[in-house]
């Protein structure tokens, strides 16, 4: 495994953003995550639960509400204005504002044609989709005190609507309130504080499921208007609700400002009995802080909120015992590198989402690391920065801009600003330097690649390099440029890989196909193989030159690769090579960094992995039985970026997860045991 | 006749109340639990023992009251029997056998006559594995029925009963299903009377209602969590409204079905609880707690009766003792306390909290225990010593003395000597001198002192009354006195350092001398009494019985046996030993001043003694029997660890056939007493001829001709006069004369001034026979010579006489 100098970076103060709602598309397996900055984030259940889509914030959007309709995402936020997502280009499509003030809630009806949302002034604004766009349609009658959450009954009929200290239900036909609701007050002291139906749920059977801010989840009868019963879950709040709609609605889930998700089902008390009533199942304590979005799949419950950590509980009942399908996972980093590494010049790049840090590692052991500081200047997020090898160029895109510095080091960092970019770098969803920094390669829309000329004079404009079909291909995540500067690998969320010839400027070949979506792809500097890791945890290697998959990637494939590897739920963000030992593949996720040996055998598949400090403990003859192609290291913990620089020293970007834990805001209220 | 007595084992209480759950009666007026080999059946309203139904000879392991016919209860045992009694009338019903050892046992009002029992499983090797099975009892009038319909339900499941319940005819059983870590192991399981609904109670301490659980895996649950350790016991109350749960932390909890955020404490019930049942009508709720009690509580608010049994904690720190005032057995029971135990009515007096600390239920927590006790002789002070050893601090010990107050009739707190030793007290003893003014104790501790404490008069004060100060300290070479012992008359203490003895004068606090009997240390060591004291016997690691004689200060006699326990007899010079010996436990008693035993036994009891006492009559026992002497001025009680879970005290007391005559207060025919023998004979299980000293001799050869007489129809014996000369041939056997000759030889070669004990001996068993009938005055084992022959010749010429005077 060789031993390396490691620079241990701990100054990365990365944090994400808490949680704010998110929304389950059940037809495409896809849940939709809004943050509190505004990003949103677009993961697919079906692969793995990978991160395909980050769609980043603005500063001011603060989104209140998500709603699928169809494959389309609508957001409405405290700006009053109601967002539809072009989800191929990851960025806003359009906003409409509703004129009511802010916007607390959204909601599609079952068909898809109406959109309703809840104001701040006490109306109920009904949207019709269209093709392209959303219009609006009318008002329903205006109430006193602002609608904090809506529902539709799955027959478009009617409208639940949530406000304080009551619920409205509203004919979705004639626009007329038919009945209302009242909610009781908390009790004891905070009897004079209006209480607030933070959620509402509408059953097909008229049943109507509220969960509120005095800590009570009541289900009424919608049809009748009387409460059949109040359970008292918590002291606080109710903060959201969801009813697992596309299944048999039996199911319903409420997540409390204590960090608790509970469950409550349907079921028949007695076996053979058809009186079924609603009872409160099973509690969830998988947050420290408020559970604000909550989701509910058809075999999980997804929970998210101010910890900033997305929750995926399966629901032991619905998934196989003892699978990877029945493992909890949390999802505290995104599922792409946010470090940028010039390897030659030693410098390090962290992309916040609204600002830049450049950070110089230092010659002695352990301290005298420098930094600088780049900001952003625009109130869009980052969404993409690259770093050339060089570290003389630095490179970054929002929605809508790319822009270009060079950075002159001469005992003091200047950044200077490279005022003319051609104009076809607009929008691109990723950066990449050639090795030699001399080009840059950035993907934009219509699935192209653009390549620019960068030197010291100008920065020109040379070519678009495109697939031979050019039909419209979604958009591409990943780039990755040679080291000997004639190969250009892309991924797309399409799973995808395409090669080009940089010499020829023309595509060189496509990669057969696979399944699960690549998280990250690297060309070996040595061999010019492609490396692919995928979402599944799967390693492909592909010979560029024979245009094949290798002996050795044949190999992995009819071996299989260890349970334990399959079994990690945080994908392969980054691919570094030992110059040194061409056989030796770095790559990392979260939770470990692992050195992959070429030229030694694959361990058995249920074999158990040693680590390396019993290995060293072990007689010489032992070991060497021992060893196998993988070397896992965990010593470093919640990697963001491991990366080998030019004289061989390790760069570990770490961001231990109880930094991020204890930078939260003090939660509301946390049950502590026997209180 | 029978010389060797007939010295029983008896099983005299203290057993288990808390073992299984108990069973209140549908009129909610009796309570029913399984105690030992016996079932008890008390009074909900006045806590006392209305009947117990003995009949079992293995260990009860479930009561249930019969589905069919709530005037009758079930019993299973260990034995491999179920049998059904009345429990009003306190009758035996039926028998059924079925023949395997049965662990818990379960009825439902759904099956008629069917009974489910969890037995071991057949040809498993090692690890003991449990299986369910469905008994169908046969239905006939019959006492004693022999069931064969078995049919296995399930196999591997566990064997305690918290771990099956009947739902509404469907039968729900979790076995140790260890899920993911240790920590939600199952630990009991309730169903609910009406719904499809299964209480779990789990190891970290939550309550599981699981639902739904009927369909393949659409099972669902919530979750309860109050206890913060393992739920011990779930019920459900009859109509399902309530659920009750209990744990270590000894509070009862009542969860309202469905509205489970409610919920009733009834807290400070004294000790963690164990079971928990409720009466048929849901008026009574009854716990069983961990200290051998049962609370009868009424509508979860109010504790209306307690019985308690006899408390065995984690261990018996502190030895059985006497109190020597209210003849009450004396140890550690309750955390923190000394309780009084009454023998006789097998019931506990009080408890004395010694330790006076508010006790925290909790497990793994070091609290302060009672591991030493001491009367004095006339019961005038007690002296407790309790510790509390923490792992990362350092020993905490506190000596406390305590004086009966005549008044109030206890012990009030006289003296606290906090930390008297450095290290722990390995015994403790007052000496005992026949004025009452004892004012002497010794205490010995690891630290390698010996310490005397006297009570000294107040100093200054004129309002304080006497306490107890250090009067000498005593140490050897450094090394640690184990044990130490002071001599009847109080003028002599020997104290074990090791392998060496030390005499010491407590007068003078003079080293009189050293008696040292290389190799191992002793572990025990106590001073002959009356006659024999000039004896000093001890017993030492390496498994030797030795003697000294203090007057030679040389060795008079050593033997090799594993003592576990040495004994002395306050009111007697008899010493008892017990010995460890493959498994189980040998009787041995024994004068100091004479090799041979005067009883032994061999298999008392399976399993280790190491606890037992010499309990004083209260009316001193006329016996005459040579071998059963020893136990008529006191009576020797042992506790036994017969199974893990069921610690069983026992005692050994003379059951000779003429106390039972007398007692039944039947008219004392001869036929009655050869009756009587006869059933003795009968009873006589195990008796063991092979015993390391004493030869014994066989049984009298008159069985056959009174089986002849008493198993032959009366319509053809022949005729009465025949059957008489048989009958008092029967009588009087020569056999025993051939054994009397033998001892008497014995005790003619042994020295004279064991004659002179034999003497005295004499003199007391010459006292009794003027009781004693007719046929059984074989006895007296210390006849002279003379008097023997006379005997014979008498008997001799009585029985020609008798025989003439049939004949003719």
């Amino acid at each position: 495994m060789g031993e390396f100098k490691v620079h241990r970076v701990r100054f990365f103060d990365y944090m994400p953003s808490a949680i704010r709602t998110m929304a389950f598309n059940s037809q495409t397996e896809r849940l939709a995550v809004a943050r509190a900055d505004g990003a949103v984030e677009i993961f697919n259940f079906n692969d793995n639960f990978f991160q395909e889509k980050v769609i980043p914030g603005q500063d001011g959007r603060a989104i209140e509400a998500l709603c699928w309709v169809g494959h389309r995402l609508f957001s409405a936020g405290l700006n009053g204005e109601i967002t539809e997502y072009d989800l191929e280009n990851l960025r806003p499509q359009y906003t409409v504002d509703a004129y009511g003030g802010p916007i607390w809630t959204i909601s599609s009806n079952s068909q898809g044609t109406q959109l309703a949302v809840g104001c701040e002034d006490g109306t109920v604004k009904i949207f019709a989709i269209l093709e392209e766009r959303i219009q609006f349609q009318r008002n329903l009658n205006r109430h006193k005190g602002r609608i904090i959450s809506l529902c539709w009954h799955p027959s478009s009929a009617q409208i639940a609507a949530g406000m304080t200290d009551m619920i409205t239900i509203y004919d979705a036909e004639t626009g007329q309130a038919t009945r209302r609701l009242l909610v009781d007050r908390a009790m004891g002291a905070s009897k004079n504080k209006e209480v607030v139906v933070w959620s509402v749920g509408y059953l097909s059977d008229h049943t109507i499921i509220s969960g509120d801010s005095a800590g009570k989840v009541q289900i009424w009868n919608g049809l009748t208007g009387t409460l059949v019963r109040t359970y008292l879950v918590t002291k606080w709040d109710v903060l959201s609700l969801i009813i697992n709609a596309s299944q048999d609605e039996s199911s319903v889930i409420a997540g409390t400002s204590e960090g608790t998700v509970i469950q409550f089902q349907f079921i028949s008390s007695t076996l053979d009995q058809h009186d079924k009533e609603w009872v409160r199942t099973r509690t969830f304590r998988n947050h420290s802080h408020d559970v604000s979005a909550l989701a509910h799949t058809d075999t999980a419950v997804v929970s998210g909120g101010m910890d900033t950590q997305l929750v995926v509980r399966p629901l032991l009942d619905k998934v196989e015992k003892n699978t990877q399908e029945s493992a909890l996972r949390k999802i505290a980093f995104p599922h792409r590198s946010l470090v940028g590494c010039a390897k030659k010049a030693g410098l390090l790049l962290f992309q916040f989402p609204d600002r830049l840090e450049l950070w110089k590692l230092g010659e002695s052991e352990g301290h005298g690391e420098q930094h600088t500081h780049t900001h952003t200047l625009g109130e869009d997020h980052i969404c993409c920065s690259a770093l050339s090898a060089c570290g003389g160029w630095l490179a970054y895109s929002t929605v809508s801009s790319v822009r270009l510095y060079r950075i002159q080091y001469n005992k003091t960092i200047s950044i200077n600003k490279v005022p003319k970019l051609p104009k076809e770098l607009r929008s691109v969803h990723q950066l990449c330097f050639s090795s030699d920094s001399s080009k840059l390669f950035a993907s934009s829309c219509q699935s192209s690649v653009i390549v620019v000329a960068v030197s010291q004079q100008e920065c020109r404009y040379l070519h678009t390099l495109k697939h031979k079909t050019g039909e419209w291909k979604a958009r591409m995540h990943l780039l990755c440029a040679s080291d000997d500067g004639k190969w250009l690998a892309t991924a797309n969320t399409d799973c995808e890989i395409h090669i080009y010839n940089l010499h020829k400027m023309k595509l060189h070949c496509m990669v057969p196909v696979y399944n699960s979506c690549p998280t990250t792809i690297a060309i070996h500097p040595v061999t010019n193989n492609l490396i692919s890791v995928h979402a599944d945890q799967q390693i492909f290697e592909f010979s560029l030159v024979q245009k094949e998959y290798t002996q050795w990637s044949r190999r992995l494939q009819t071996q299989g690769l260890l349970s334990l590897w399959l079994e990690r739920d945080t994908p392969i963000t980054h691919i570094t090579f030992n110059p040194k030992n061409p056989d030796h593949i770095i790559l990392h996720d979260t939770y470990m960094f692992c050195i992959i040996d070429q030229s030694l055998p694959f361990p058995e598949l249920n074999a158990v992995l040693w680590n390396q400090m019993t290995l060293k403990n072990l007689p010489v003859s032992q070991r060497i039985g021992q060893s196998h192609a993988f070397k896992i290291c965990k010593i470093f913990q919640h990697l963001m970026c491991v990366s080998l620089l030019e004289d061989l020293s390790l760069v570990v970007v770490e961001r231990p997860l109880l930094d991020i834990m204890s930078q939260l805001p003090a939660p509301v209220r946390q049950k502590k045991f026997a209180t | 006749m029978v010389e060797h007595g007939d010295i029983r084992v008896v099983h005299c209480g203290g057993s288990k109340l808390n073992f299984r759950d108990p069973v209140i009666t549908h009129d909610s007026r009796f309570l029913l639990c399984a105690s030992g080999e016996a079932v008890k059946v008390f009074s909900t309203s006045t806590e006392e023992c209305i009947h117990e139904l003995r009949g079992h000879t293995g260990l009860v392991t479930g009561v249930l009251l019969r589905p069919s016919n709530h005037l009758q209860v079930y019993s299973s045992s260990l034995d491999g029997t179920v049998r059904l009694w009345d429990f009003t009338d306190g009758i035996l019903i039926k028998t059924c056998v079925i023949g395997y050892p049965i662990y818990s046992f379960y009825a439902s009002a759904k099956h008629e006559n069917v009974i489910f029992i969890v037995t071991s499983m057949p040809s498993e090797k090692r690890a003991e594995r449990f299986q369910l099975v469905a008994v169908h009892l046969p239905q006939s009038g019959d006492q004693l029925v022999e069931a064969r319909e078995l049919s296995a339900v399930l196999s591997g499941v566990n064997p305690n009963p918290a771990a099956i319940a009947f739902g509404r005819g469907v039968r729900i059983r979790r076995h140790k299903d260890n899920k993911k870590g240790g920590w939600n192991t199952f630990t009991c399981v309730a169903c609910h009377p009406k719904d499809d609904c299964i209480a779990t109670g789990h190891e970290d301490g939550k309550i599981r209602l699981w639902r739904n659980f009927n369909h393949k895996k659409e099972y669902t649950y919530s979750t309860l969590h109050w206890h913060h350790s393992a739920v011990s016991s779930l019920c459900f109350t009859p109509e399902g409204t309530n659920l009750l749960s209990g744990g270590v932390e000894s509070v009862l909890i009542q969860w309202r079905y469905k509205q489970e955020s409610e919920r009733d404490f009834l807290p400070r019930l004294g000790a963690a609880i164990t079971h928990i049942t409720v009466s048929p009508d849901g008026s009574l709720f009854c716990t069983s707690h961990s200290d051998n009690k049962i609370t009868i509580i009424q509508s979860c608010v109010k504790v209306s009766a307690v019985i308690q049994g006899l408390v065995k904690g984690d261990s018996i720190r502190t030895d059985l003792m006497m109190d020597p005032r209210s003849k009450a057995l004396v140890l550690n029971g309750k955390p923190g306390h000394l309780q009084f135990y009454s023998l006789q009515r097998d019931k506990l007096l009080y408890n004395l909290d010694i330790v006076q600390q508010e006790y925290i239920h909790e497990s793994g927590l070091q609290q302060f225990e009672v591991v030493k006790a001491a009367f004095d002789a006339s019961g005038l002070w007690l002296a407790t010593v309790e510790e509390r050893h923490q792992k990362a601090a350092e020993l905490e010990l506190n000596l406390k003395l305590w004086a009966f107050d005549e008044q109030t009739q206890s012990f009030v707190l006289n003296t606290t000597i906090s930390a008297p030793h450095d290290a722990q007290i390995t015994a403790m003893s007052f000496r005992q001198t026949a004025d009452s003014q004892t004012t002497l104790l010794v205490s010995t501790s690891k630290d390698g002192h010996f310490k005397a404490w006297q009570l000294a008069a107040p100093a200054h004060t004129e309002d304080e009354g006497p306490s107890w100060l250090c009067d000498f300290v005593g140490a050897y070479h450094g090394l640690v006195p184990e044990c130490c012992s002071f001599s009847a008359d109080g003028s002599l203490l020997a104290v074990a350092f090791q392998e060496v003895v030390t005499v010491w004068s407590p007068a003078t606090w003079e080293l009189l001398t050293t008696l040292s009997q290389p190799p191992g240390a002793v572990s025990d060591l106590c001073f002959g009494r009356l006659s024999c004291s000039k004896y000093l016997l001890g017993t030492t690691a390496s498994n030797l019985l030795c003697c000294w004689n203090l007057l030679t200060c040389s060795l008079e006699w050593s033997t090799s046996m594993d003592v576990r326990r040495l004994l002395v007899d306050p009111l007697s010079e008899n010493m008892a030993a017990f010995c460890y010996q493959s498994g189980s436990t040998d009787l041995f008693v024994f004068k100091p001043s004479e090799p041979r035993p005067l009883f032994s036994r061999k298999a008392v009891c399976s399993g280790k003694v190491t606890q037992a006492v010499f309990a004083p009559r209260e009316e001193m026992l006329e016996s005459c029997e040579e071998s059963s002497q020893w136990l008529n001025r006191s009576q020797l009680y042992f506790l036994t660890q017969q199974m893990v879970n069921n610690i069983s005290s026992s005692t050994c007391f003379l059951f000779s056939p003429l106390k039972l005559v007398i007692d039944d207060s039947v008219a004392m025919t001869p036929f009655y007493l050869l009756l009587g023998k006869h059933r003795q004979q009968q009873q006589e299980h195990r008796d063991s001829d092979s015993s390391l000293w004493a030869e014994r001799t066989a049984l009298p050869q008159t069985s056959a001709s009174i089986k002849e007489l008493l198993q032959t129809p009366a319509h053809v014996l022949p005729s009465t006069s025949y059957l008489c000369s048989m009958f008092v041939q029967s009588l009087l056997i020569s056999v025993s004369d051939a054994r009397e000759e033998k001892a008497h030889a014995e005790e003619e070669m042994e020295s004279e001034k064991e004659e002179e004990d034999s003497e005295e001996e004499m003199e007391s068993s010459r006292s009794k026979p003027e009781l004693v009938a007719a046929a059984t005055e074989s006895d007296a084992p210390a006849l002279t010579k003379a008097q023997a022959r006379e005997l014979r010749r008498v008997r001799k010429l009585d029985h020609s006489w008798l025989a003439g005077l049939l004949d003719s």
